[in-house]
């Protein structure tokens, strides 16, 4: 009977009572469609049950099992271990802090969307009781919000080449003032277009597209960035040819 | 109370450390990174031009000697490799000018592509033109 094909893992380990990160090394079974989060839950389950390691829906559409293999962003759930080579390394997403082994804290990443106002979400989409009391459905949904395609995975901040600067917006949050600026739902469309006009917003992108290459809902942040820049272009032009007109004219 | 790992915190270090590093990225980190080395490589270059320029300063006699120098083949080399580096800065600074102003935007790659030609045929005439 035929073995069956294994491959090795290199994973990144830091646990809080580590002075520092190092790679722990697990060979695991790999069929033609075990994913990397088969496999780590594998090794959970018969190596180590304290590799932590975070996911939900095992179908790439909560975003929470983001992580690099062989350096590159992807959902761990949707990505076949077949053909990554031998060995695979895994590591958890640059640009967050790391809580444990390939946990990241996903605070810094809310934080830059926050200032958006979360835009995306319908006032009929939120959970919890309307205006009148109707249609209550409990206060454990009440935060329950929708933000179009993105999955908020973070694949895009740790793949941007500058995101590590924490000053800058970052794909994700600039992506989401695009999508407010199309569609404002009353939202002040001014307010978002001064938010994003900053040496840290905007225009700190440098062209590198890794974000729109990585992001797994195709939502192509580096494209609304672009978009983004052209309006604010559009707006400011005028302002600035007007302004020289009026000092041409003092 | 968890203690996030401190070299993996979000950082401008980090960030900085990652423009260096384009294994495993796609074609824009590669034209990222190949823009920025360029750059240095250009205002390195100026700066040694100024100091080059310096021995001026004394006499003719030195200048004619480092002349001589610099018409050596691998002085001649680096050469074509500054011409190649100033039109990938120039031609890949347009793409990014262009793209970065929401201007075809879908068409970056196809514009690298077209960079990367220009390059070559800039840096093909600079070849022979400097050897020839």
């Amino acid at each position: 009977m035929n073995q069956p094909r294994t491959v090795l893992l290199k994973v990144f380990r830091y646990g809080p009572a580590d002075q520092a990160p190092r790679y722990d090394q697990f060979r695991v079974p790999v069929g033609p469609r075990t994913t990397v989060l088969d496999a780590l839950l594998a090794v959970r389950r018969a190596q180590d049950p304290g590799l932590t390691v975070r996911h939900s829906c095992l179908h790439g559409s909560c975003g929470t099992c983001g992580l690099r293999i062989n350096g590159r962003e992807v959902l761990a759930c949707v990505t076949r271990l077949d053909g990554l080579g031998d060995p695979v390394v895994v590591e958890p997403l640059a640009g967050a802090p790391v809580v444990g082994d390939l946990v990241v804290d996903m605070k810094p990443l809310y934080r830059r969307l926050e200032p958006a106002g979360r835009p995306l979400v319908r006032a009929s989409e939120r959970a919890g009781p309307g205006a009148n009391g109707e249609a209550a459905t409990g206060p454990m949904l009440e935060e329950l919000e929708r933000f179009e395609d993105c999955l908020e995975c973070g694949l895009c901040l740790s793949a941007c080449p500058v995101a590590g600067d924490p000053r800058y917006l970052g794909p994700v949050a600039l992506a989401a003032a695009k999508r407010v600026l199309e569609e404002p739902r009353g939202a002040d469309p001014g307010a978002v277009l001064g938010w994003v006009d900053d040496a840290h917003g905007a225009w700190r992108c440098h062209l590198a597209f890794e974000c729109s290459e990585v992001c797994p809902a195709g939502v192509d942040p580096a494209g609304a960035i672009m978009r983004l820049r052209r309006r604010l272009l559009r707006d400011r032009l005028p302002r600035l040819v007007g302004k020289y007109h009026r000092e041409e004219r003092t | 109370m968890i203690r996030p790992h401190p070299e993996r915190r979000g950082s401008a270090r980090r960030g900085r450390s990652r423009w260096l590093d384009p294994r495993g990225r796609h074609l824009g980190t590669w034209a990222f990174v190949a823009n920025r080395l360029t750059g240095l490589g250009l205002v390195a270059y100026l700066y040694l031009h100024l100091i080059i320029l310096s021995t001026l300063l004394r006499g003719p006699e030195a200048w004619d000697g480092l002349v001589e120098l610099f018409q050596r083949p691998m002085f001649l080399a680096f050469d074509v490799l500054l011409v190649l580096g100033l039109a990938f800065h120039g031609f890949n600074g347009l793409r990014v000018a262009l793209a970065g102003s929401g201007l075809l935007v879908d068409r970056h790659k196809a514009m690298l592509a077209a960079a990367g030609i220009l390059v070559g045929l800039v840096g093909l005439v600079a070849a022979v033109r400097i050897f020839g």
